[in-house]
This record gives C-alpha cells, sequence and structure tokens, in this order.
C-alpha cells in the first residue's frame, strides 16, 4: 500500500527524524493558513498524488508572499497532474503540502527496502541526491553505498557508520546522520515497510539534515497488525475498478486491452493474458478470483470486467482441479444471467466433471463458447476480438 | 525415484482442524499419504477422522515419528508454525498459507539457515511424488509418476503445465510450486540440484514468473551444473511494470523482474523456452522423446 508524502511525514515526525516544518491542505483557504501558520517566506507548494517525478510535472512550486501562495495553491489543487509514473492521463491533484522553504547545501539519497535474493533489508544511501537512483545505479554505481541489515540481528552500529562515512559526511553531520538512520530502519521494521525512500535528504547551509521528500510503501501482507497506516489509504489515488475489486477480495488490476479474462490462481492468470496477446488481441485485465472460483466470485469478476466499456469479449479460464467443474459452469451461468452479459464470452475449463460442466454451459442458451484447451480458447477469442 | 518426499513420509499437519486444513488432509491421505498426526494448539487429544491432534509439533513428532509437515496456519500466526516445525527437527516443511508477511518470512528465512530443515513455500502448493505421497492441494489425478520433475512459482498453472504432460503420456518424477512469496525456503536451483542427483528425473519443466531474478540465478546454475534438458516457461510477458500480480512476489521493480529478460536468461542456458502455454505439452513431447 502507498500513502502520501505528507503522511509518510507523519510517521517520519512520530519517530524523530528530521522533516521541514509543514502542513497538508485540502482547499485554498487551507493552504493559506498553513503559509500563515509557517510565519515565514519563502514556502513551498507540493502537490500531493501517488506518483513520483511530481516537480517535472510542474507540482512542486516556491511561492515568495501570500499573493503568491494562493496563485500557485490554486493553479495545483485541482490540477490534472502528468508525470513519468501517472502515464498520460495523469492524476487530478485533491491536497498539497506547504513547507517551509530552505537553503539547500546538499542533495543526498537514502533507502530502505527487503531485498528478496538475501532475506535482509537493504539500506542504499548516495551522495548523488535529487536524481533517478536507477539511473544513478547504472550510471555511476560507485555511487550508490549499500548496507544489508540481517533482520535477526538489526540495524548494527558500524553498518550506521559504513553509510555515513561512505556519504563523505563531516563529524558534525555525522553526529546527525548516524540518529537519523537508527530511527528509519525502527520505523521500517515497526511498520513492515516494503519501501522508505528519501529523495532528497538535505543537508541545509545551517548544518541540518532533514528529508525533503519522503515516500513510504507498505507490505499488504501485514497491514492486519496496523490499523494506523489504513486509515492513511487514499481510495481516491486507486482506479475505481480495483477498489470495488478489492472491496470483493478480488485481485483485479485494469489493462488498456479490449479482452476481459477471468482466471483462478495468479500465474495462470498472467499466462492467459500471455496467450490473449500471442492470439492477436489485447488483456483488458488481470483478474484472479482465487482457488475457490465461487459463484459470487464469478458474478463479481463479470461486474468488475464489463464495468469497462472497451471490453469486447470475456475469456474464462479456470483450472478446477479438487474444484468440481459443473458446480463450476452452474455458478458461471447463473452470474452471466445476473449481470447480464451482453459480449461474447469464451470458457475454458478442466477438472472434475469437464464434460458434465460443458454440457450445462451448451444448454444454458446464453452467449457461451466453450473451448476445447488453452490454445482453442486463445484463438476463439482473437476471433471475438477480430469480429 | 523422487525428490524430498515419497512413500516412506510420515506426515503431520499444522493447521489440521480448520476448514482448508481439515479438507486437505483428508485429499492427501486418500491419495495415498500416510498422514500420522496433526498439530492445533488447544485441540490435542482430539482426533480428526482417525488421526490423532497434538497440542504442540515436538510432541507429535515424538509420538508418531513424522518426519514431514504442512502447514494451513493462517498468516499471522503462520511464521511461528514454521518456526516451531524446526525446532521440532522436522526434515521437510511444507507451508501452503499465503499472505505471511515478508518481515515475518525474512526472519525465517535467516533463522532456517542454522538448521537442517528445508522449508518448501509459503504460498505455495505444496509437492508430489506421484504414485507415493501428495503434500498440498494440488488435484492428485491429473498427475502420473514417470521421468519429469516439474518445479513452478504457481499454484493453477502447475496444476496447467502437469495436465499437459500427462495428456502427452508424460509422466513426473516430482511436481512442486516454490511459492508466489518474494522471500520463500526453497527456490528454484535447490529443486534443479535436487533433480540433477535424482536418478529417476530424466528431464526438468521450469515455470517462472515476473518478478525478482531466480530464473536468472536458476539459468545461470544450469549452464554450470545441469546435464538434464530443460523445458521452461515464464508467465507475466504482458503484466505492466510497478503493478503486483497477484502473487506478492510477482511484480516488475523498474527494468528488472521483467519476463523478457528472464526468458533471454533462460534461452541463454540452453532452455527450450515455451511462449504459448497452450503447445507446452507438445513441446516437452519432442524435447523429452525417448525417456
Amino acid at each position: 500500500m502507498k500513502i502520501h508524502e505528507y503522511q509518510a511525514k507523519e510517521l517520519f515526525q512520530k519517530y524523530g527524524v528530521p522533516i521541514p516544518r509543514g502542513k497538508a491542505a485540502f482547499d485554498l483557504d487551507q493552504a493559506k493558513a498553513a503559509a500563515a501558520g509557517l510565519g515565514t517566506f519563502p514556502v513551498v507548494v507540493k502537490a500531493q498524488i501517488h506518483a513520483g517525478g511530481r516537480g517535472k510535472g510542474g507540482g512542486v512550486k516556491p511561492a515568495g508572499s501570500m499573493a503568491e501562495v494562493s496563485a500557485v495553491a490554486g493553479s495545483i489543487l485541482g490540477m490534472t497532474l502528468v508525470t513519468h509514473q501517472t502515464g498520460p492521463e495523469g492524476r487530478l491533484v485533491r491536497k498539497v503540502l506547504v513547507e517551509e522553504g530552505l537553503d539547500i547545501e546538499k542533495e543526498l539519497y537514502l533507502s530502505l527496502l527487503p531485498d528478496r535474493s538475501t532475506a535482509g533489508v537493504v539500506i542504499m544511501a548516495s551522495e548523488a541526491g535529487g536524481m533517478d537512483i536507477e539511473e544513478v545505479a547504472a550510471k555511476t554505481p560507485e555511487k550508490i553505498i549499500k548496507v544489508q541489515v540481517n533482520p535477526l540481528l538489526g540495524f548494527q552500529g558500524y553498518q550506521a557508520r559504513r553509510l555515513a562515512y561512505g556519504l563523505n559526511l563531516e563529524a558534525d553531520l555525522v553526529k546527525l546522520f548516524i540518529p537519523m538512520v537508527t530511527k528509519l530502519f525502527k520505523l521500517f521494521s515497526d511498520y513492515d515497510c516494503s519501501l522508505v525512500e528519501i529523495n532528497p535528504l538535505i543537508i541545509t547551509k545551517d548544518r541540518k539534515i532533514l528529508a525533503l521528500d519522503a515516500k513510504m510503501n507498505f507490505d499488504d501482507n501485514a497491514l492486519f497488525r496496523h490499523k494506523d497506516i489504513m486509515a492513511y489509504r487514499d481510495t481516491d489515488e486507486e482506479d475505481p475498478s480495483e477498489v470495488e475489486a478489492s472491496n470483493y477480495n478480488l485481485n483485479y488490476i485494469k489493462m488498456d486491452g479490449n479482452i476481459g479474462n477471468m482466471v483462478n490462481g495468479a500465474g495462470l492468470a498472467m499466462a492467459t493474458m500471455d496467450i490473449i496477446k500471442l492470439a492477436g488481441a489485447e488483456p483488458a485485465n488481470f483478474l484472479d478470483v482465487g482457488g475457490g472460483a465461487s459463484a459470487e466470485m464469478v458474478e463479481n469478476g463479470f461486474r468488475i470486467i464489463l464495468s469497462d466499456p472497451s471490453v469486447k469479449g470475456v475469456l474464462i479460464n479456470i483450472f478446477g482441479g479438487i474444484l468440481r467443474c459443473d458446480i463450476l459452469a452452474q455458478g458461471v451461468v447463473e452470474a452471466a444471467r445476473k449481470v447480464d452479459v451482453r459480449v461474447p464470452v469464451v470458457i475454458r475449463m478442466e477438472g472434475t466433471n469437464v464434460e458434465k460442466g460443458r454440457e450445462i454451459l451448451q444448454a444454458s442458451g446464453l452467449n457461451l463458447t466453450v473451448a476445447e484447451d488453452l490454445s482453442d480458447a486463445a484463438q476463439k477469442v482473437a476471433a471475438v476480438a477480430k469480429g | 525415484m523422487s525428490i524430498w518426499v515419497d512413500r516412506n513420509t510420515r506426515l503431520l499437519v499444522q493447521g489440521i482442524t480448520g476448514r482448508e486444513g481439515q479438507f486437505h488432509t483428508l485429499q492427501c491421505r486418500t491419495y495415498g499419504t500416510k498422514v500420522v498426526g496433526g498439530v492445533t494448539p488447544g485441540k490435542g487429544g482430539q482426533e480428526v477422522e482417525g488421526i490423532p491432534v497434538f497440542n504442540t509439533v515436538e510432541q507429535a513428532v515424538k509420538e508418531t515419528g513424522a518426519n514431514c509437515s504442512m502447514i494451513f496456519v493462517p498468516p499471522p500466526f503462520a511464521a511461528d508454525a514454521i518456526l516451531e516445525a524446526v525446532d521440532a527437527g522436522v526434515p521437510v516443511i511444507v507451508a501452503i498459507t499465503e499472505g505471511i508477511p515478508v518481515l515475518d518470512m525474512m526472519k525465517v528465512k535467516n533463522y532456517l539457515k542454522t538448521s537442517s530443515s528445508r522449508l518448501i513455500g509459503p504460498n505455495c502448493p505444496g509437492i508430489i511424488t506421484p504414485g507415493q505421497c501428495k503434500i498440498g492441494i494440488m488435484p492428485g489425478p491429473i498427475h502420473k509418476p514417470g521421468p519429469v520433475g516439474v518445479v513452478s512459482r504457481s499454484g493453477t498453472l502447475t496444476y496447467e503445465v502437469v495436465h499437459q504432460l500427462t495428456l502427452q503420456g508424460i509422466g513426473q518424477s516430482t511436481c512442486l510450486g516454490i511459492g508466489g512469496d518474494p522471500v520463500n525456503g526453497t527456490n528454484f536451483i535447490d529443486c534443479l540440484s535436487a533433480f540433477q542427483q535424482d536418478p529417476d528425473t530424466k528431464g526438468i519443466v521450469m515455470v517462472g514468473e515476473i518478478g525478482g531474478a531466480a530464473e536468472e540465478e536458476a539459468a545461470d546454475f544450469i549452464t554450470k551444473h545441469l546435464t538434464k534438458p530443460v523445458v521452461g516457461f515464464v508467465a507475466g510477458l504482458t503484466a505492466p511494470p510497478g503493478r503486483r500480480m497477484g502473487h506478492a512476489g510477482a511484480i516488475i521493480s523498474g527494468s528488472s523482474g521483467t519476463a523478457q529478460g528472464k526468458i533471454e536468461a533462460m534461452r541463454g542456458a540452453g532452455i527450450t523456452v515455451v511462449e504459448n502455454l497452450g503447445k507446452l505439452g507438445a513441446i516437452c513431447k519432442e524435447v523429452f522423446n525417448g525417456f
């Protein structure tokens, strides 16, 4: 799960990680009040959306007076911000963060993330702050310092020193950096983060270290033990059909194609999308209805897939195994009647009682085509896309 | 022959009294697996269809001589259940549970390094040696004993692959899912190495998906250490970057973890990579011709 910069900074503050003074604002009056509350100029107005590249897209602007705050916040609130991470359709800005402007001497980079291959937490730091870290890693890998933290041992003092001296910090800054990164590690572990990234981490002219930006992602599987993080969820930042799917416990991701698909199991769902593409069509979504694939799941799946107007056909691929195909077929027929499916549906199923299941589908009188196997299903669905 | 589990495996089920746990325990027993006991704290002394239930794994192992455990414990308590099995000295632990927090699994993984237990999963369908024993949630009847080892990061996708093999008359030595989570116990390399050493496995099917670098690492291992033919498949060519595709571990991060990159690495290692899943069985028939 992703959260906003201002929310991440609330958590930073709770853990004693230094941040600039600032306040979130949901409308123009609040933005002006936030600036007045800071009692200083310039301030910086920052669009709050769940995507990076906000500065380049025009979503982060300084303001030197209250009149400028009005103008800048007025233009950012309500704008559709397009960045390299939002896609061409962009994201509507509904909130801004108003912060004190600071005199920056140097920009650094710092991040923490789980490393799947070593089963440890990687802390990465670089003197090349404010830049895209993947680019730094590709062009100047020597500028990145990495330490691996064993989760059973926790973050060690020598690791903090390696980062601090690797960043070429002077003695006064080392003293500020070490407690800061130690607190960040505690925050990361306490909250089951899947990413904490500060880019840039700044050194100010008056020799302070602060998190100018803050990005935090959380492990969805651990949210059950972090109710306070769940409260940070902002469904405005998610696709409405994905929000609806998550309410039904369905795993749905919207895509740009015209062939909807519904599959049990994530791996098979990805493979089904791939075979749709191989057959010459484009998948409209990823949808994993889970191992059980109950009638209710199928019904909700239909509803969500068909809410996308570009869907011209649907492929259902269920490898039942223990699930009986006759029961599955009845579920599909009931669901298709309830939801009033108006596009052609190709169904491929496998498992116990598959023959009985196919009979039920064919006898339903609905626009359901039964496929023999995966290749056959892909060809039938491609024909739908072309027709 | 087979890897890790066979007709001598004595199975314990942690979480045996839950709905899923009970259902699949009985399915496993019907397939022929020797299910010797179950564990549910607080329900020691009870029975599930004649299978004795214990309060702790230690006690269950002592009483039954179990040498394998299958875990159906819910995610918040699953890491604890795995650690309990490790401390009781269970040699093979199969964790079916989906949704264990990554940080919990990172701790488990580091602790496992200090033990001799093997963990398969979590978030996996389990492991089956056709005709001998089934430890997991896969449908038994689609399998057939034979010479091909199957290893996969997925569940139903593995069933699809096995089904196609069986339809082509190609039987399997052992089939297992290593799980869809970013941190798992057994990886591709462990399985490939075991299949290479198993005299009755003549060929291998390896099914990967987007996210991480397990397929690339496996490809490197295959180049250096494998003499048996491998057929591969990677799911997720059409997956958008930055999105988790159902499995917690199936995500393209920046430019790493793409299906294209994995397919190239696998082809570079001499693996026959199938792009059209519908043709996998037929291609295996050609590659494994003569076993």
